[in-house]
């Protein structure tokens, strides 16, 4: 080891011998902002961990899950985060290939999301399903199945988000090539004519939305949860559709800096159980991936319920992500 | 104190703004090219025709969107300026502010209420076409949109130029009975034809570089813009080499255009006389007053209707619950503190600035254009084409070895902020610094007056009600501001469009509108304090 790096060591000793009672030990989560948002799950999660290992823990948050991966990625080794949480299924092969993160000692056994979860590296922590939401003032009758929406003459109006700058807009793209697999542009070129605009993120398009501009949005089957909970309005609903819906599952895990501390294993496993998974519905609206108390607002129950669970590997996207979005480009931009 | 030192103190002044401009591009650039250690041939693979097109939209939309804007602006800042005592002037040209500090997707939303789908007017546009009336989407909605972003900036800037125009001239031309017609050909069009280059450049580098608004409003990735490729670049796929290729290339297309626009204007030479009587002398006919008066009051509509749209949808809110609440207070003592720096710290740069090419450009007496005074002029505006996220991505890679990165998010804000806001507040203060500098010039040098007494005593009573505006118009645009951190964030910058955003992201769209409406209401009131400050004494 040389100096430069023993000084500070020993000046960092010397401090934590002089004043015991301050070194309490410490666990960094980089994630979202909507995580850490006063009504976002941080707040109560940081309570109840810290309640639970008397340490302190340090939430820095960032835009959304690609800022995340992003910051993390400059970062290097010499990122702060023990652990980053807040990236989803379709980050995860970029993320690997940083070769920043480590394997955890979680056992899975405790997490319950659709069609299975295997990872040595990320942990879920929660998952939703992208739906269409519909404005039951502007649409009586809502398209049973994503052919339906795509093929029939009404002349009903949608508002998405752009793949190529959006999570639920890739989550649009991939939902469409499950469903069509090689005819998808074909379809996309159909869908084209419902298609009131394309925004760059999910709240542009929903505030098209709730301001009445457009009748129905891409988003989550737990949004209408949000606006029966906190809103009491029955106004917003999703509509089932019988291929399945789209998949997103957010996932958490632990980096080379975190692998020397003890607490990120703790957190991740705290993760998985009530005393994180107990938040995660009424504040992050989305199902809780582990385990929780209590069982979930009977609102939760009234949701659509999908068909089937659609979901490409990882791999799977990191393979193709690039010819598909171009492959929507070259059909929606004639 | 002879001639050539009074001119270098300010030309070094001028050259060390523009180093500060260079630094803060070039440093964003290297730490960009540290990270892009691959994949150059890939970034070349980009350009494909899908690429080209892109561009050709980029400059399409923003030379129309220009052009709409400045044309009905020259109009309008002519008419404000021939009626100094129009009924609620002042109160107009704050609101003609506003739309600087709106968030783009607050403006977005605000025309879609009267133009859209389901906006005030489709009943009324329905009924005209016979049909189901399918909105603004495509061309025609990035076109308001920018016009309604771009008519009052310029509309503001075109009167600050108007404003210049000494009142003998006025006089003269009242004693020589000159209609409008007249008085616009031999004392107005010269002015406007100087400033419009500069005013024009400004709105084309801002729309050409549009990003929600051309995705929101466009309808669909037909209309994208090369900012979204560049965004797309570093964000999604984070190959900063393409980043970097894009980014030249956007840079290079909009100075081309700008450089041509340049070519249209002409310079003037400034008058020598000294302002007699203060007021200005304006008799306008009847039928001039009437034409003015619907030209202001068409103008305000266009501008105000979103606006409104605005406000009615932030009443919805819980306005007194959100004036109360904590995060609110904080984001709002943020947002003054980070803006006014910036402000400040902008408008510090922009004297330096103009006070150097006003020095270049007498020093070189009727000789050509040298490229440094082409720099300190329409150069330094060009830093608006160069992507936030650019710049904000290339200093986070340059810093994150000394430390905490974010220690430095908001020392990152309020620079770049106050360097992008530079080419507005140039525009402010040109016209009232180099028509001072014209009047002053030899007075000052046959009593030797320079350097700070200089500084105190002569150049700042003329810039004083320019300065404030600058001040104001920086401030306005610094709230409205976050693109730096936005591959990042940082809990320490949560300013009020910060907020907002969260709070749409997180379903709140009713918080939402009520934060913009006190963001608006803010810039009315720092316009206000602004217009207030610079008539005191002036």
């Amino acid at each position: 080891m040389r100096m430069k790096t023993i000084l500070p060591l020993l000046i960092f000793g010397l401090a934590a011998g002089m004043l015991p009672a301050a070194a309490q030990e410490k666990l960094t989560i980089y994630t979202y902002e909507s995580f850490t948002a006063d009504w976002g799950p941080g707040p109560k999660v940081e309570e109840a961990f810290e309640a639970e290992c008397g340490c302190d823990l340090e939430f820095i948050s960032v835009a959304d899950g690609v800022a995340l991966l992003n910051r993390v990625r400059l970062e290097g080794e010499n990122t702060k985060a023990d652990i980053v949480l807040g990236l989803d299924t379709n980050l995860i092969h970029d993320a690997k290939e940083t070769g920043l993160f480590v394997p955890h000692d979680v056992d899975l056994g405790r997490i319950d999301v659709p069609g299975g979860y295997e990872d040595d590296v990320f942990v879920p922590y929660d998952y939703g399903y992208f739906a269409f939401v519909y404005d039951t003032e502007a649409v009586s009758a809502p398209p049973a199945s994503l052919k339906e929406l795509v093929e029939s003459d009404s002349d009903l109006k949608i508002a998405i988000q752009d793949p190529r700058t959006s999570t639920p807009g890739l989550g649009l793209l991939l939902w469409m090539k499950a469903v069509y697999g090689g005819e998808a542009a074909t379809a996309w070129a159909k869908l084209e004519d419902k298609v009131l605009t394309v925004t760059p993120g999910w709240s542009e398009s929903y505030g098209l939305f709730t301001s009445g501009e457009a009748p129905m949005v891409l988003s989550y089957t737990t949004s209408p949860a949000y606006h029966r909970i906190a809103e009491d309005s029955e106004r917003y609903k999703a509509a089932a559709f019988e291929e399945g819906h789209y998949l997103q599952i957010e996932v958490a895990a632990k980096t080379a800096t975190g692998a020397g501390n003890p607490l990120a294993d703790q957190f991740l496993s705290f993760m998985t159980g009530p005393g994180f998974q107990d938040v995660i519905p009424e504040t992050n609206w989305m199902f809780p991936a582990g385990q929780t108390s209590q069982p979930l607002n009977p609102v939760f129950g009234d949701l659509v319920q999908p068909a089937r669970a659609l979901l490409f590997t990882p791999e799977e996207v990191a393979a193709n992500r690039k010819a598909w979005v171009d492959e929507w480009l070259a059909v929606m931009s004639q | 104190m002879t001639r050539s030192t009074s001119f270098n103190g300010r030309i070094a002044a001028g050259a060390f703004a523009l180093a500060a401009i260079a630094f803060l591009v070039g440093g964003a650039f290297a730490g960009l090219l540290v990270e892009a250690t691959g994949d150059w041939r890939g970034a070349l693979a980009a350009f494909d025709p899908y690429l080209v097109r892109v561009a050709r939209f980029t400059l399409w939309q923003a030379l129309l969107s220009t052009v709409l804007s400045v044309i009905p602006a020259i109009f309008v800042a002519r008419a404000l300026a021939r009626h100094p005592r129009f009924f609620g002037r002042s109160f107009i040209l704050q609101l003609f502010a506003v739309p600087l500090a709106l968030p783009a997707i607050v403006a977005a939303l605000g025309v879609l209420a009267l133009y859209g789908r389901a906006g005030y007017f489709a009943p009324v546009f329905s009924a005209l076409a016979q049909d189901r009336w399918p909105g603004i989407y495509g061309l025609s909605g990035i076109l308001v949109a920018h016009v309604f972003f771009n008519l009052p900036l310029a509309a503001r800037l075109l009167l600050a130029a108007l404003e210049n125009i000494p009142t003998n001239q006025w006089r003269l031309s009242a004693q020589l009975g000159m209609g409008a017609r007249a008085s616009f050909r031999f004392i107005e069009w010269p002015v406007l034809r100087a400033a419009l280059p500069g005013v024009a450049g400004l709105v084309f580098m801002l729309c050409a570089t549009s990003f929600t608004i051309v995705l929101t409003l466009g309808g669909g990735p037909r209309a994208t813009t090369l900012e979204v490729a560049i965004y797309q670049a570093l964000r999604f796929d984070f190959d900063p080499a393409r980043a970097i290729a894009l980014t030249l290339t956007q840079v290079a297309l909009t100075a081309l255009i700008v450089a041509a626009m340049g070519r249209l204007g002409a310079s003037v030479t400034g008058d020598a006389s000294l302002p007699a009587s203060p007021r200005r002398a304006l008799f306008p006919g009847n039928s001039e007053k009437l034409a003015n008066a619907a030209i202001i009051l068409t103008a305000l509509a266009f501008v105000a209707g979103p606006m409104l749209a605005t406000v009615l949808a932030g009443l919805q809110s819980e306005l007194s619950r959100l004036a109360q609440e904590a995060a609110f207070l904080a984001a709002l003592r943020t947002s003054l503190i980070f803006s006014a720096s910036s402000a400040a710290l902008c408008l510090l740069l922009s004297i330096a600035l103009v006070m150097a090419r006003r020095a270049l450009e007498i020093r070189r007496g009727g000789g050509s254009i040298g490229p440094f005074e082409q720099m300190t002029d329409t150069g330094a505006m060009l830093v608006l084409i160069v992507p936030p996220i650019i710049i904000g991505a290339g200093w986070f890679i340059l810093l994150r070895h000394l430390g905490d990165v974010f220690a430095f998010a908001p020392m990152m804000v309020i620079t770049v902020n106050a360097v992008m806001a530079m080419p507005f507040t140039v525009r402010v203060l040109r016209p009232a610094h180099d028509a001072a500098s014209a009047r002053h010039e030899k007075l000052c040098l046959a009593l030797g007056i320079g350097g700070w007494n200089r500084v105190r005593l002569v150049d700042w009573p003329s810039l004083r009600g320019p300065a404030g505006t600058a001040f104001a118009f920086a401030m306005a645009l610094s709230l409205g501001d976050l693109g730096v951190i936005a591959l990042f964030g940082s809990d320490q910058v949560q300013t009020l469009p910060y907020l907002l955003l969260q709070r749409m992201s997180s379903y709140r769209t009713a918080d939402a509108a009520g934060l913009a409406l006190f963001l608006g209401l803010l810039c009315m009131v720092l316009m206000f304090l602004a217009g207030r400050w610079g008539k005191e004494r002036a």
